[in-house]
């Protein structure tokens, strides 16, 4: 039977020659294992009661038949078809309509040791002709036993039963079906009954673990012979469209990074960033104690995205979607057209309803179908509460490399615990900081009886970004960053700066009027002299005229003096003049 | 349908192919009829090697195996028939320990 390679899309597969592989079809799964289940060839999935095994077995089958072409037979041992069935619909699986289109068998075989009685020596070739009839029947590629072990509760003699098994084994891998065997974890060994023996392609491991009230679900690949595969527990979860295993994105460290800007929404804020914002494709971390605008910015940066016409996944942990909506409003970011649009996605659920894991595989999963642009997670510590810092880091990790590989633009906003100025920002964040692009800090500062917001870029990979802390300021038409006040050595911020703007403008007001009253005197003092001026000079043209008039009487005195001495010299000349005066005689 | 008749046994062999258990499991199970039930048995014997949607009707999965259908209740036995004390006593011919 020719066994179908069938990679997954996104397989980083190194450049050598695997084994054929059956893709499962199931998210993520495909990826740890380097393109699916050995083809051909049984897996073994092991773990305890209600991990998941049905479901990983039965969705393998569905997107078996409904993706790859390739019909399977599902043979339970607990369930009947009916059971199954009625089960599986919820998550979209109609196995009525596959059993109708002969893409899918279902048989169950019943096994109660109460109504039989072992007469001798038997075989299990019941079985084998069932199984063989259904393959057969449509044509099967795949085929699922579940649960394989309840045959150990039927049957009493497991020398035969052992016996048989192993035949089984060997007969499935020589019809060439892809197999996946489910089997109860045992409490010594990975299965109840040893089933591990006899498989030896490919084992499974499925675990549900509770920690602190919260389930958890994880996934491990055991052993796969003779191919890579991821070694790690990845969390996984039961979703409303089937299986969903958190994949492998940080094996590597190769994702495309994008030299194109994404504005933060805030002009200056993004003046504060080398005048462009963030980088395509990085992740933000916005940190803060309670109060500080975290939500705020998160909910711009996703109106923005939408503005630009980009697609937003905003994830609240704190708030339901209307409440956002509302409260946003309030600072002039409205959400609710864009929400209609179609543009923005918000998804608000409680931290508590699932383990981070859970939480971050849904995300995955919205992520994967809404292909959004731009993700918000407000706040990401609610996600990280009563965890074990390792793990969260590790898991978070996964997370945003994940969207780094999409080239998606996150932001995830942080409390942080205690007052803002006793702790360390530093040592109230998880431990992700490190995996952050850039770091917005968000500080309360109470001076003078009130509390003002101030941000502060404490670090941005790659962006020239301003060391400056400015106040932040939210009012009803938005978020806008305003210059702080430097006085004494203490930043001023709310109405401590503005009452020392205004008395800095009161100072400016007051010199600018005293230069004028001097401008003004001295104005008065020219005008003064040049009235002295024009004084002294009309003095002086007077003095002049006067001048003038006595040097011409003296001038007209002379000449009359000198013609009355003509005229008596020449009357004594013997000259008679008609006029004689008795003054001239002297 | 004729009356049911307590006495009256209606046995079913499945059997999977021409193999050793079937001959022998065949071979039994009519000698124990034969000395037990004479003239009151119907024994069928069914090849579900050739009939494989009988052996899902009828839930076979070892082989051989013997279903008595009549007189209820209805009972299984698997194997080669070959622990004839064991086989009469299911079949309520012989009481168990004589």
């Amino acid at each position: 039977m020719k066994a179908k390679k069938v990679s997954s899309p996104k397989a980083v597969a190194p450049k050598v020659v695997t084994l054929p592989k059956a893709a499962t079809g199931i998210q993520g799964l495909d990826e740890i294992t380097q393109g699916g289940l050995p083809a051909g060839r049984p897996t073994l999935v092991c773990g305890g009661a209600g991990c998941g095994k049905t479901m990983l077995a039965l969705e393998f089958l569905v997107r078996g038949a409904t993706q790859f072409d390739e019909p399977g037979v599902f043979i339970m041992f607990e369930e009947n078809a009916a059971e199954l069935t009625a089960n599986v619909r919820s998550l979209g699986f109609d196995l009525d309509k596959l059993s109708k289109q002969k893409k899918i068998v279902l048989d169950h075989v019943h096994i109660d040791r109460s109504e039989f009685e072992e007469t001798g020596e038997y075989d299990l070739q019941g079985l084998f002709i069932r199984l063989g009839h259904a393959i057969d029947s449509i044509g099967a590629k795949r085929v699922v036993l579940d649960t394989l072990e309840a045959l150990f509760s039927g049957l009493p003699n497991h020398a035969i039963l052992r016996a048989e098994l192993r035949r089984l084994f060997r007969w499935l891998k020589d019809r060439g079906v892809t197999a996946l065997i489910t089997g109860e974890k045992g409490e010594s060994s990975l299965t109840r009954h040893g089933l591990e023996e006899y498989v030896a392609d490919c084992v499974i491991v499925l675990d549900h673990r509770v920690q602190g009230q919260i389930s958890t679900r994880r996934l491990r690949v055991l052993k796969y012979r003779g191919t890579a595969h991821g070694m790690n527990e990845y969390p996984f979860l039961i979703g409303e469209r089937g299986f969903s295993v958190l994949p492998i994105t940080s094996l590597q460290l190769d994702h495309f990074a994008s030299r194109e800007r994404v504005s933060t929404g805030i002009p200056k804020l993004d003046e504060m960033l080398g005048g462009k914002g963030f980088f395509r494709g990085s992740s933000i971390l916005v940190s803060g104690t309670a109060g500080t605008g975290k939500s705020s910015i998160s909910a711009r940066f996703v109106e923005a995205a939408c503005q630009r016409g980009e697609r937003a996944l905003l994830f609240a942990y704190e708030e339901s979607a209307e409440q956002i909506v509302r409260n946003m409003r309030s600072i002039g970011i409205d959400l609710e057209p864009w929400v209609k649009k179609g543009l923005l996605e918000i998804h608000a659920s409680r931290p508590t309803l699932h383990g981070l894991e859970q939480h971050l595989v849904l995300m995955h999963d919205m992520v994967q179908r809404f292909h959004p642009d731009v993700v918000a997670v407000d706040p990401i510590t609610n996600l990280t509460l009563d965890r074990d810092d390792s793990e969260v880091r590790a898991t978070l990790m996964r997370l945003i490399d994940f969207l780094k590989q999409e080239n998606i633009t996150a932001i995830f906003t942080s409390l942080t615990t205690g007052g803002a100025s006793t702790t360390a920002p530093e040592d109230s964040q998880v431990g992700v900081s490190s995996l952050m692009d850039a770091w917005l800090l968000l500080r309360n500062v109470e001076y003078n009886g009130e509390r003002n917001r101030t941000i502060y870029t404490l670090k941005a990979r790659g962006i020239p970004h301003s060391n400056q802390v400015r106040e932040f300021v939210l009012t009803d038409k938005g978020i806008d960053l305003v210059e702080v006040y430097v006085d004494e050595d203490r930043v001023l911020t709310g109405s401590a700066r503005i009452s020392q703007q205004e008395r800095a403008r009161a100072a400016l007001d007051l010199a600018k009027q005293s230069q004028q009253r001097k401008e003004r005197q001295i104005a008065s003092k020219r005008k003064a002299i040049q009235t002295q001026i024009a004084i002294l000079q009309a003095e002086a043209e007077d003095e002049e005229t006067e001048l003038k008039f006595t040097i011409a009487q003296e001038l007209l005195r002379q000449q009359t003096a000198q013609k009355s001495a003509q005229t008596q010299a020449a009357l004594r000349g013997g000259v008679i003049t008609k006029s004689s005066k008795p003054a001239a005689k002297s | 349908m004729k009356e049911p008749d307590p006495s009256r046994y209606v046995l079913r062999l499945f059997v999977t192919g021409q193999s050793v258990l079937s001959n022998r499991a065949i071979v039994n199970i009519r000698k124990i009829c034969e000395e037990n039930l004479a003239g009151r048995y119907e024994l069928e014997v069914v090849d579900v090697s050739k009939h494989p949607e009988i052996a899902v009707a009828e839930q076979i999965v070892a082989a051989p195996t013997l279903i008595k259908q009549l007189p209820e209740p209805l009972r299984r036995f698997i194997g080669d028939m070959s622990q004839t004390e064991r086989i009469l006593v299911g079949l309520d011919v012989k009481k168990a320990g004589t």
